[in-house]
C-alpha cells in the first residue's frame, strides 16, 4: 500500500496533537462522521453501561489499530478486509471473555453489543483510513482518541437519558420521585433516537460542518 | 430452550422487536441508503435473503461444530466469516446466472458484510437459545423487519425533501428524530406480544 509516507521520520508534535483533537472533537466519530450509531443508541439508557461500552471500544480500537499498523507491510492489499476483521474480532473476543469472567452482570446487560464491536464502523474505519498508512504509535493514539470521542458522546447521551428517564445517575437517585415525574420514554427505544438527534443538532450548531463538495 | 411459539417470534421480530427500531442494528446503512425508495427496496431485499440464509448456516455451524468441540468463544469469528464468505459467494453466483438481478442487487451485496443487523441476528439466536425452526423464522422476520424499516424511512425522506428543515438538523439529525417517531409507532404493538 502507500508505505512511502510511513518511511519518513517520526511524526511531529503538531501531528500528534492534531490526531488527538480530530478524534475527540473536530472529527468526532458520532456527531461528525456518524459512525458506530448502533451501540450508541442501544447502550445509553444507563450511564454504567455507556461507560463500560466506551472503555471496551477504547481497548479494541486502540490495540487493533496498533497491530494493524505493525502488520501493514505484511498484509496483502486484496485480503486486507478479512485480515482487519480477524485482528478486530480477536480483541473483541478478549474483551468479551474478560467482561464475562469479571463483570458478569454488566456483560449480561450489554448482551450482544460487545460482540457487535466487530462490525462497529469506527474500528474498521480507523483501521482502513489511518492504521494502514501510519506508524504504530500514532495509530494507537488515533484509535484511542477516536474511541475516546465515542466514549465521551456515549457518556453525555447516557447521563441525559438516565437522569431524565430514571431520575438517577449510576444508580444514585438525584431527581426524587416525590417531585419529578420520570420520563419513561427516554429509557425506551424512541428516546434514544430523540436524544442522539438532539445531540447531533446541538453539535452542528456549536461547530458547523465544513460543506463538502461530494454532498448532495 | 426457548418456548416462545414460532408465529410469535416471526411477527414479533418484524414489529415489536424490530431489529432496527428496538435493537438499533444496521443503523449505518439505514442512514446512508434511505434516500430513495428504489435503493431502499434493493438493499432491503438483499438483507432479507442474506439474513435468512446466514442465520440457518450459523445455527448449523454453531450447534453442530462449535458446541461439541467446546469452542463457543470462537462464535463471533465463525459468524463473521460465514457472513463474509456467503455474501461473496452469492455475489459471484448472481453475477454468473442472473445479470438482471445482479444489476438490481449486486451493488448492495458488499455493503451487507458490514451490516451489523446480520451479525446481530446470529448473536440474538444464540443468546435467546432458539431451536432450529425458531432461528429460521427469526432470521426471516428480522430481515423483513429491517427491510420494512428502511423502505418506510426512504418514503418519508423523499417527502421530506420538500419541507423546510433547520440547517443544522439536516441530514442525520432529522432522520434520527423521524426514526424516533416511527419507533414509537412500532412500540405500540408491544402490549400484544413481546419476544425474548
Amino acid at each position: 500500500m502507500s508505505s512511502s509516507t510511513a518511511v519518513s521520520a517520526a511524526p511531529s508534535a503538531a501531528k500528534w496533537k492534531k490526531t488527538l483533537g480530530d478524534g475527540l472533537y473536530t472529527a468526532n466519530p458520532i456527531t461528525r462522521q456518524i459512525l458506530g450509531i448502533c451501540s450508541t443508541l442501544a447502550v445509553t439508557n444507563r450511564v454504567d453501561k455507556a461507560l463500560v461500552m466506551g472503555a471496551a471500544l477504547i481497548f479494541v480500537t486502540g490495540l487493533s489499530n496498533l497491530f494493524l499498523s505493525l502488520l501493514r507491510r505484511l498484509i496483502p492489499n486484496r485480503i486486507r478486509m478479512i485480515a482487519e476483521m480477524a485482528v478486530v474480532s480477536t480483541f473483541v473476543i478478549v474483551i468479551d471473555q474478560f467482561l464475562r469472567g469479571f463483570y458478569w452482570d454488566i456483560s449480561r446487560q450489554l448482551g450482544p453489543y460487545v460482540a457487535l464491536i466487530i462490525t462497529n464502523c469506527i474500528v474498521m474505519g480507523r483501521g482502513e483510513a489511518f492504521a494502514l498508512q501510519n506508524p504504530p504509535l500514532l495509530s494507537l493514539l488515533d484509535g484511542a482518541a477516536n474511541a475516546a470521542g465515542y466514549a465521551m458522546m456515549l457518556a453525555i447521551v447516557g447521563i441525559f437519558r438516565e437522569l431524565l428517564g430514571s431520575g438517577s445517575i449510576l444508580g444514585i437517585t438525584l431527581l426524587s420521585s416525590a417531585w419529578y415525574v420520570k420520563n419513561q420514554l427516554l429509557v425506551l427505544a424512541p428516546g434514544a433516537f430523540f436524544a442522539l438527534g438532539l445531540l447531533i443538532w446541538i453539535f452542528n450548531v456549536i461547530n458547523p460542518p465544513v460543506p463538502r463538495e461530494t454532498e448532495k | 430452550m426457548n418456548i416462545t411459539p414460532v408465529w410469535a417470534i416471526f411477527i414479533g421480530s418484524i414489529f415489536t422487536n424490530n431489529i432496527l427500531f428496538a435493537s438499533f442494528l444496521g443503523m449505518c446503512s439505514f442512514l446512508v441508503c434511505s434516500n430513495k425508495i428504489d435503493t431502499a427496496l434493493g438493499l432491503g431485499s438483499a438483507v432479507v435473503f442474506v439474513m435468512f440464509c446466514t442465520t440457518i448456516l450459523n445455527y448449523v455451524l454453531y450447534y453442530y461444530l462449535l458446541v461439541p468441540l467446546k469452542l463457543e468463544f470462537l462464535g463471533f469469528l465463525i459468524f463473521i466469516a460465514v457472513i463474509a464468505a456467503f455474501v461473496q459467494f452469492v455475489e459471484m453466483f448472481v453475477e454468473r446466472f442472473s445479470p438482471d438481478l445482479y444489476y438490481a442487487l449486486g451493488i448492495f451485496l458488499p455493503l451487507i458484510t458490514v451490516n451489523c443487523a446480520i451479525l446481530g441476528a446470529a448473536l440474538f439466536m444464540v443468546i435467546r437459545k432458539y431451536n432450529f425452526v425458531q432461528s429460521t423464522f427469526y432470521g426471516l422476520g428480522a430481515g423483513l423487519g429491517w427491510a420494512l424499516a428502511i423502505v418506510l424511512m426512504a418514503g418519508l425522506r423523499e417527502k421530506m425533501g420538500y419541507s423546510n428543515v433547520p440547517t443544522p438538523l439536516r441530514g442525520t439529525g432529522v432522520v434520527m428524530m423521524v426514526a424516533g417517531v416511527i419507533a414509537m409507532a412500532f412500540m405500540g404493538f408491544a402490549g400484544m406480544l413481546n419476544i425474548q
